[in-house]
């Protein structure tokens, strides 16, 4: 709130990690720009130096707080929301290292726009009214831009960053209409005054009207249905590395953003908004589940897989409730690992020819990598929701979130998806378990085997273990809004 | 006649909807939907704008100054993008962008 006393010095101090990575971002771009094209590697080691640095300052140094006269916030919540995207960019950014000298796009700019993406999430998942939430979303959402045609001569790579343009330019303007209109019916942009002018009492269509286009925008980002038309072919066509990028921090910075501006922003109006998220949560479920069905390559079913796992996310933010919240804040951590460790595979599936990316090509993986077999494995039955591995444990959370706010039909539509699901995660493994071999892959990178090594161990056995640990964390996350 | 905040919202709703059609239903050229995107960012300008006179407060118009900067943006890289994909592709026609199906 604007009673807090605002000074300059403390208000820097709360956007530290934000400092670090906006000038590290500039540092990184003249250190490219004068040791020349082959500065790559270099810039990209330490790009991921500045998120470790920039990361360890948020977790050690800085403190809880309002900065900005109430434009930036830090609390348990962002925190939390925050550590997520910094370890997924940096596991994005350590993965494509090895890819982008083999693939022969070595570009400097591209660790660097990677970096200034993240800065967009951060600033995202710190929003504390409506022009730091545009802001940060755009930050975002124009580098991923460049990013998804960062391979310039590739027609893939520039339609898919036409595509992510046009559709993200168009949701960018919905989620704009929405804030315009949130300004107009309540006379506030932040959300902690918004809050307090939108009650029962003082509701007005227009006002409704301006939620429902903001929560598009904010749909679009996650990739939720209806706004997900976007997903498949920007997944299919930007380099498999950016594909991993997008598929993991972005995601969690806009469900960042969409938990703010709901529970934040609308906590008084939950009854509005609720219709919206339930609707887009069964959609997204039941349209990921049925339409990675039919899917031959392995990207496009990712986009699928993560339609679906957006909507899994959601029915946690449709209990409006703290366990509900706690859900989603879980949902997105297991979502985040299980994420990562599959597009390792994915990046390790190359020949001497080239990358592959038909379901086809890890026939008789069993045989010819024991490991990766084992560790796609358990990723696939963890993205399925089963027991123990942790995607079980997300799924758990979410849907007694959704009992305990008694909407019993989301929770049972939530379990009969991903029944579905498994049909199409289990269809990977029997291709890798009980089919004829195909070529051998070329050895896994070090980075790449480190990333899958951490991710699969993750979700099992080490989630068992340290699961208490994540899920106190994510109660007090959860804590900040209630 | 008085204009009153109504008129600029249906000025700016209008707007917004040319510039959503303009995006679903033009089959012809991409340099249109970057007009069209243009549109929509200046329909919500006049909304703050609209909006900040009537409550009397500034900070809608300083969000529209935001809007603008960032629309900037927007379409250099838009543009740039479009530049890399006509390179490649050797057109810049909707039906085009079609690698893929989606």
């Amino acid at each position: 709130m604007m009673a807090e006393a605002f000074s300059l010095s403390q208000s820097l101090g709360i956007a530290g990690p934000e400092l670090i990575m906006a000038v590290g971002a500039m540092v990184l771009l003249m250190v490219g720009v004068f040791a020349g094209e082959r500065s790559t590697q270099i810039v990209t080691g330490l790009a991921v130096a500045l998120v470790v640095i920039s990361g360890l300052w948020l977790v050690v140094v800085t403190p809880t707080g309002v900065a900005f006269g109430g434009s930036f916030l830090l609390d348990p919540f962002a925190r939390f929301m925050k550590v997520l995207v910094l370890i997924g960019s940096a596991f994005a950014m350590v993965m494509s290292v090895g890819f982008a000298s083999r693939e022969r796009f070595n570009r400097f700019e591209y660790p660097v726009l990677m970096v200034l993406s993240t800065l967009g999430m951060m600033i995202m998942v710190s929003a504390g009214d409506l022009i730091a939430l545009y802001l940060g979303l755009e930050l975002q959402s124009l580098a991923i831009y460049v990013l998804a045609a960062i391979n310039r001569d590739s027609v893939r790579s520039t339609e898919a960053g036409l595509k992510y343009f046009v559709l993200g330019a168009l949701s960018s303007g919905m989620l704009l209409y929405g804030a315009s209109l949130v300004y107009g019916f309540t006379g506030q942009i932040e959300f902690q005054a918004i809050a307090q002018a939108a009650t029962a009492e003082t509701r007005s269509i227009g006002l409704v009207i301006g939620i429902v286009f903001v929560l598009a925008g904010l749909a679009f980002k996650i990739s939720a249905v209806p706004f997900h038309m976007w997903t498949p072919d920007v997944y299919e066509g930007a380099p498999t590395p950016i594909t991993a990028f997008m598929a993991g921090a972005p995601k969690v910075a806009a469900m960042a953003l969409m938990v703010r501006f709901t529970i934040d922003g609308f906590q008084n109006l939950a009854v509005d908004w609720q219709q919206v998220i339930v609707f887009v949560s069964i959609a997204s479920m039941a349209f990921g589940a049925f339409a990675a069905i039919g899917q031959r390559n392995i990207k496009r079913l990712m986009a699928y897989s993560s339609i679906s796992h957006m909507g899994y996310a959601l029915v946690g933010l449709a209990a409006a409730n703290v366990s509900g919240v706690r859900g989603v804040l879980l949902y997105m951590a297991i979502y985040l690992a299980m994420t990562v460790g599959t597009f390792a595979v994915i990046l390790a599936m190359r020949r001497a020819e080239g990358s592959v990316e038909e379901i086809n090509e890890l026939a008789g993986l069993s045989r010819t990598n024991p490991v990766m077999a084992v560790a796609l494995t358990a990723l696939m039955l963890s993205l399925a929701g089963l027991p123990p591995l942790a995607g079980f444990f997300a799924k758990y959370f979410v849907f007694m979130a959704a009992v305990e706010a008694q909407l019993y039909g989301l929770a049972v539509i939530g379990v009969l998806s991903s029944v579905v699901g498994l049909y199409y995660y289990l269809r990977i493994v029997k291709v890798m378990w009980f089919d004829e071999p195909a070529a051998p892959f070329e050895p896994m990178a070090p980075e790449l085997r480190f990333a899958l090594g951490a991710t699969a161990l993750f979700i099992f056995p080490v989630y068992l273990v340290v699961g208490g640990t994540v899920f106190n964390a994510a109660e007090a996350a959860a804590r900040t809004f209630f | 006649m008085e204009v009153g905040l109504g008129h600029y919202l249906t000025v700016g709703a209008i707007l917004f909807v040319t510039g959503v059609f303009g995006i679903f239903l033009n089959r012809k050229n991409i340099i249109t939907i970057l007009m069209s995107v243009e549109l929509i960012l200046l329909s919500v300008n006049i909304n703050f704008v609209a909006f900040s006179a009537f409550l009397n407060d500034l900070v809608g118009q300083v969000f529209a100054l935001f809007i603008l900067t960032v629309a900037a943006a927007e379409a250099a890289i838009g543009l740039a993008i479009l530049v890399v994909f006509f390179r490649n592709r050797g057109s810049i026609a909707v039906d085009d962008v079609n690698t893929m199906k989606g």
